[in-house]
Order: C-alpha cells, then sequence, then structure tokens
C-alpha cells in the first residue's frame, strides 16, 4: 500500500517533466532550527510542515461546514501531501480536485467566497500561479473596494508552495511575493516551519480578507517541530524577532529566515557582531513597527529574499527604512537577494542569496 | 414569435398573463428610454461614460422574468433590463452614473458598473470573462439550494481564458450554472468572422459535455422558454447549461466609439427596423388587443418623466465623502493606508482651493 502511495506520486507528477520534487527535498542551503516559541500550552505532536498544513486543513474543514479544499490533484493528497486523507474524511464536495486550469481555481474561488462559503484554493507550485494574476489583482483584491463593499471573496484563500528546493529550475523555485506585494486588497503571508505555518494557515482561513499563503516547498519535510495539536492562529501583519541583537538587523521571511539565523551565529563567531534576526512573515501588510524600532536601536541592516533584487520586496524595506530612520543609519540599506536572472537549474548555488554572501554583507555593513 | 409578433408554434406560447406580458414590454422600453437620456447626458459631459443596451431589451428581460431574485447574477455590463427586471430603481442605476452621495458602490467605478447584494445582482467589473468562473464557484458553493447562478457574457469574452476555464470547471464539478451568452455580431469593431470560426458559441456546449440552446434574443418569450427550461433542469440535476441568445448591437460599443467606423449604416437600420425586439413585443401585444398607440403614447411620456426627475435628483446630489477612498480595501484599515489617508487629510486642508472638496460630502 506504502509503496503504491508512493509510485502513484511519482508517476501521477505535476506540472513539468518530473515527478520527484514532492519526494525529495535537499534544501542544502540552510539549516533547520525548530521553533521555541510555541505558541499555546496544549498537547504537542512532532509534526513536519506538511502535516501541520494537513492538520490546519483538518480543523479549518472541521470547524467551518462551508469550507471546502480544492486544486489540482488534492483529492488523492496532494503532490505534496498536504491534504492526504481529507477527502476521505470529508468528502468529495469539500476536498476535490478541479481541471488543470489555474484561471479557474482562483475564479473558482472567488465564486464560492462571494456567496458566503469558505475556500481554499490550491495553487500547484506559486510559478503557475500567474495565470491567475487577473482574478487575483483585478477581482479577489478588488472585489470589496468596487462594489462599496456589497460583495466580498474575504472566505478565499489560496495556497502556493514557493521557493527553493534543490533543483527546482525556472518554474519550480520562485518567490513571487513581490507582485503580490504592489496589490492593494490581498494580504501575503510566508512560514518559517510548522508551527508558524498552521497558525497562519487558520488566520488566512478565518480572516475577512482574501489571502495568499505562500508555503516554502523546501520546508515541507525538513522542517520538524513540536505543532500544538489544538486550534490556534498566529496574527497577520506582525513580524517575529526570532534573535535579540544589537550591532545589525536581519530580515528575510520563509527559508531565508533559517539562512539568517546561521549568519547570526556566524557573524557573532566570526566577527563579533550580535544580530537581531527578524522574520518578517507577513509581505502585505507587513509589520513597520518591530522593523523600525529595531533598525533604530541596532542602526545597520540587511534585508535578504531569494527572489530578483530588482522590484524584489527589499526595495520596499529599503525605500521605507531609509524615510522612517534615516538619522539612524550608520550605513546604506543592504540587500542580499537573488539576481536579477530567472532561476537556474545548475547554477542554484550560486544564486542564491546564501550565508557567506549574507556574512559578507554584514561585514560590510559593520566596516563601512 | 416571427417578426410581426405571430406565435409560431402554439405549444411553444409561454401562455404568460398579460400583466407579465406589459410588464415584460414596460421594462423593455423603459431601459430604451433611459439609454436614450444618459447617452445623451454623456454626450454633453455630465456623466464620463455610458454604455447602452439597443437591440439585446429582450435577452435581458425574457431571461430575467424566467428566474427569481433568489437565483445570483453575474452580468458583464450590458444587463441593465435584469437590475430593472428585479426591482433595482431607476434612482439607484442613475446615482451609480454619476457616483454619487446614493451609489451603492460608493463612487468607486465608472458608470453601469451596478452591483445589489439585495437584489443578488453582484456587481460588474470591467475586466471581461473574469465574471464566469466566479458564477460556476457560487453555483457550487449553493447546490442543492434549489437556486441556479445566471452568467451573462458576449460572444468576445467567450474567447477569454476564462470561459474555457469556467464552462469545463462548470461540467467536471457538476454546477447548476445557465451560461447566457448574448452574441451581437461584434466585439466593439471586431465582427465575430475575427472572433471564432466555429458555429456560434452554441456548437462549444456539447464538446464540454453541457446541454446548449440557441435562441433567437430579440424574442422575448424564446428566451423566456430557453432560461425557465434551463433553470428547471440545472436545478433537478446540478449541472450547467449553456444558452446563445442571437441578436444584434444596435448602439455604439459604448460613448467612446463611433460604430460607424466599421459598419454600415444600412446595416444597423437594417436590424433596427425589421428585427428589433420591442418592436416585435408591440405587435404581438396589439394583435392580442393589450396595447395600443394612446397607452404607448401615455407610457413613453411617463417613462420620460420618472427617467429626468431621477436624473435630475441624481446629477444634484453631492459626491461621497472623498476619505472614501480609502476605506474598504480591506474590511479593517491597516496601518499603512490609515497613514496615506491622514497625511491626504492634512495636504487637502492646505491646498483645498485646489481640490473640489464643495463637491463631495462633509
Amino acid at each position: 500500500m506504502a509503496l503504491n502511495k508512493v509510485c502513484a506520486l511519482c508517476l501521477r507528477g505535476f506540472k513539468g517533466e518530473f515527478g520527484s520534487l514532492s519526494v525529495i527535498s535537499r534544501g542544502s542551503h540552510f539549516t533547520y532550527t525548530p521553533d521555541t516559541d510555541v505558541p499555546s500550552k496544549g498537547e504537542k505532536a512532532k509534526m513536519n510542515m506538511f502535516q501541520a498544513i494537513n492538520n490546519a486543513l483538518d480543523i479549518a474543514l472541521a470547524s467551518d461546514k462551508t469550507a471546502m479544499i480544492f486544486g489540482e490533484d488534492v483529492g488523492f493528497g496532494g503532490v505534496f501531501r498536504c491534504t492526504l486523507g481529507l477527502q476521505k474524511k470529508y468528502g468529495r464536495e469539500r476536498v476535490f480536485n478541479t481541471p488543470l486550469s489555474e484561471q479557474g481555481i482562483v475564479g473558482f474561488g472567488i465564486g464560492v467566497a462571494a456567496v458566503g462559503s469558505t475556500a481554499i484554493a490550491e495553487i500547484q507550485f506559486a510559478d503557475y500561479i500567474f495565470p491567475a494574476f487577473d482574478q487575483i489583482v483585478n477581482e479577489a483584491a478588488k472585489y470589496r473596494y468596487r462594489s462599496g463593499g456589497e460583495f466580498d471573496c474575504g472566505k478565499l484563500t489560496i495556497r502556493a508552495p514557493c521557493s527553493a528546493v534543490g533543483h527546482g529550475a525556472l518554474y519550480h523555485s520562485q518567490s513571487p511575493e513581490a507582485y503580490f506585494a504592489h496589490t492593494p486588497g490581498i494580504k501575503v503571508v510566508v512560514p518559517r516551519g510548522p508551527i508558524k505555518a498552521k497558525g497562519l494557515l487558520l488566520s488566512c482561513i478565518r480572516d475577512p480578507d482574501p489571502c495568499i499563503i505562500l508555503e516554502p516547498k523546501a520546508l515541507y519535510r525538513a522542517a520538524v517541530e513540536e505543532v500544538p495539536e489544538e486550534d490556534y492562529q498566529l496574527p497577520i501583519g506582525r513580524a517575529d524577532i526570532i534573535l535579540k541583537g544589537s550591532d545589525v538587523t536581519l530580515i528575510g521571511w520563509g527559508t531565508q529566515v533559517h539562512v539568517l539565523k546561521e549568519v547570526a551565529q556566524l557573524a557573532k563567531s566570526q566577527l563579533k557582531v550580535s544580530c537581531e534576526v527578524i522574520d518578517l512573515v507577513s509581505i502585505l501588510p507587513w509589520d513597520m513597527e518591530t522593523v523600525f524600532k529595531s533598525v533604530k536601536k541596532t542602526k545597520r541592516v540587511l534585508v535578504s529574499h531569494e527572489a530578483p533584487l530588482t522590484g524584489g520586496f527589499g526595495a520596499e524595506l529599503s525605500a521605507s527604512i531609509q524615510e522612517e530612520c534615516f538619522l539612524h543609519l550608520e550605513a546604506p540599506v543592504a540587500r542580499v537577494t537573488g539576481h536579477d536572472t530567472p532561476f537556474p537549474h545548475v547554477f542554484e548555488p550560486f544564486y542564491l542569496p546564501d550565508k557567506w554572501r549574507c556574512l559578507a554583507a554584514v561585514r560590510n555593513l559593520i566596516n563601512y | 414569435m416571427d417578426r410581426q409578433g405571430n406565435i409560431i408554434s402554439k405549444d411553444e406560447d409561454p401562455k404568460l398573463s398579460d400583466k407579465v406580458i406589459i410588464k415584460m414590454y414596460k421594462e423593455m422600453t423603459l431601459l430604451n428610454v433611459l439609454d436614450k437620456i444618459l447617452y445623451e447626458s454623456q454626450r454633453q459631459g455630465r456623466i464620463s461614460f455610458y454604455m447602452t443596451n439597443y437591440g439585446e431589451e429582450a435577452t435581458h428581460i425574457g431571461s430575467a422574468a424566467a428566474l427569481n431574485n433568489n437565483d445570483i447574477v453575474y452580468g458583464q455590463y450590458r444587463e441593465a433590463g435584469v437590475l430593472l427586471w428585479r426591482g433595482f430603481t431607476l434612482q439607484e442605476l442613475i446615482d451609480q452614473c454619476y457616483g454619487n452621495k446614493d451609489d451603492t458602490g460608493k463612487g468607486k467605478q465608472m458608470p453601469i458598473h451596478y452591483g445589489s447584494k439585495k437584489l443578488n445582482f453582484v456587481t460588474i467589473s470591467s475586466p471581461l470573462g473574469t465574471q464566469i468562473p466566479q458564477a460556476v464557484g457560487s453555483a457550487f458553493a449553493l447546490k442543492g439550494m434549489h437556486k441556479v447562478v445566471i452568467c451573462y457574457f458576449g460572444d468576445g469574452a467567450a474567447s477569454e481564458g476564462d470561459a474555457h476555464a469556467a464552462f469545463n470547471f462548470a461540467a467536471t464539478l457538476e454546477c447548476p450554472t445557465i451560461f447566457f451568452c448574448r452574441n451581437n455580431g461584434y466585439a466593439i469593431s471586431t465582427p465575430v468572422d475575427e472572433q471564432y470560426r466555429g458555429d456560434g458559441i452554441a456548437a462549444r456546449g456539447p464538446s464540454y459535455g453541457m446541454h446548449t440552446l440557441r435562441v433567437d434574443g430579440n424574442d422575448v418569450f424564446a428566451v423566456y422558454n430557453a432560461t425557465k427550461k434551463a433553470k428547471e433542469y440545472a436545478v433537478n440535476e446540478n449541472k450547467p447549461v449553456l444558452i446563445e441568445a442571437l441578436t444584434y448591437r444596435v448602439g455604439d460599443h459604448s460613448t467612446s466609439d463611433d460604430s460607424s467606423a466599421y459598419r454600415s449604416p444600412e446595416e444597423v437600420t437594417l436590424w433596427a427596423t425589421n428585427d428589433y425586439p420591442t418592436n416585435k413585443l408591440r405587435y404581438y401585444m396589439e394583435t392580442k388587443g393589450i396595447w395600443n398607440e394612446e397607452l404607448e403614447e401615455r407610457w413613453l411620456q411617463q417613462a420620460r418623466k420618472d427617467i429626468l426627475a431621477a436624473f435630475n435628483a441624481g446629477e444634484k446630489k453631492l459626491k461621497p465623502k472623498w476619505t472614501e477612498m480609502f476605506e474598504e480595501v480591506y474590511k479593517y484599515m491597516p496601518t499603512n493606508i490609515k497613514k496615506q489617508q491622514y497625511e491626504m487629510v492634512e495636504h487637502v486642508k492646505k491646498y483645498k482651493e485646489h481640490y473640489p472638496v464643495e463637491k463631495f460630502e462633509t
């Protein structure tokens, strides 16, 4: 049975040429360290990120009779196993496959939400969200505004696996958050691990506005934590200070938070520099207060993301920090990001903003 | 009905009461008068934009009459008759075109982008075809509640990818949706032979596994019958139906378009005189003895009077508070928008002579 499942997984595959991404995730450019700040006192269980997401979806379906999950291949459990067992438990009317069409999935989801039901749509890879860009940007984001509040699609949540996975190349590695950050009306969040993923996903599903949750796929299996089993939510729009520090603020989100945690260790041991690490968590709206407060204290800041530099969300952060913290800054805001190229296959180790590029930037910030 | 308003096949006569038939005729002609007045008012620069419904009145009224107000409507933009039928008032229509303080959309969208929660008419948006998969999602969510979702779109919009997605989703997910295509021969300047080479839109239905009907869109009874049948089937079977109503866009595409640049006036006249939906119904009513020249005159006068009264009232009203611009982006206003609103309020205080503040509520 187990063998059959693995075979099915490989054979069914997903968009793109190959079917092994979901089985192997190398994630060699970072070391995962579990969250220590657990937002609940209740029973906990060891879960990786896909299991935590599955658990959140299970809770969402159980606690809201109108909630439904749909997308490509979600019926058998999803190519990343996030919806495993849910169709069996809740039936085909609540967990179901759609035809292979992203614009259809999001348009359909908006329609479900517009009549008051809870729609949890899955886009198989964030790289394939672009066919639905029109439905997200022109429709979902503007539904409430343009109707003067007569109609809204706030009960829509879109989940999409994102970011680097070691060998995903152009179309299984993208981090499209900046495209959406330019769109008033939607919310965009990126979890850094299982505890965060569960709490944020439940918040997105219950939030009165349409949300996109980008799930770093490298963490689906690599990230394992003691996740509270109960129903809990984590705030959208609030950043987390992962590590307190006094000399430099390091800001990232998703997988990159773990890179920055390592950078902070290296900076401490090699440069005797104390770094404050911030997980931005929420791209839109983002937590200005936490960021500005930290930068005013440390006076130096590094922003780091996997997406390309030009027009990346780092640009928004840099400009805002410069406006708000001008008199406090001791060095220009540094950005260490993916290059302004498509995401390459064999060159991935040279493309990513890895710990060594970040460490070099910290050194420059200190020596400026 | 033939072009002289004679019922061709007796057993297909929907046998509507005189009262309903007169209401149908009145709303179709009311829409006509409304179009004339609002079109002219755009020409005079009193509203910024308008789109008339000339020639397609029967598609709106015939289909609307076959449904009830619990059924959800998703439209494109040329379906104002559906709203009229459901009870949207002239004042509500005109307030939207003016974007004044009583517009339910709070002046945020261009004219004719109507919407009404209480009448289950989902707010119109400009991007073409986007409403089609949305209608399918709504139909899925409402399955088993004895409601149908009707979704209107033009022959041009049917070329969008969203139309393909929607037809396929509705069929595979078994959604009680009526796809209502108004095939009026043109998408702005593009004639149908540059839009598709198959047998119209209807021929696509069966390839998605959808029951399909093609009707004379200028025959209000034919449209009524088709829609009624479609609803029965969709609700009982939980399956979609495609209706293609063949009609002709008698007016310009919009007030920003002069259609004589791409089609002959003779072609337009031919449709306007030989096969016009209101004329056809009027012949029928006169033969039946329930309408005459005197009633016609009296009704048109009344219609004109009502519209002008609403028009003048709509024009006099102030626009909503301009700070409304920042509201309802989200359910609750986030900090960044609060900050921008505050900055703009401070700015306008200082520079108010440069902004039309007197036209807006305070």
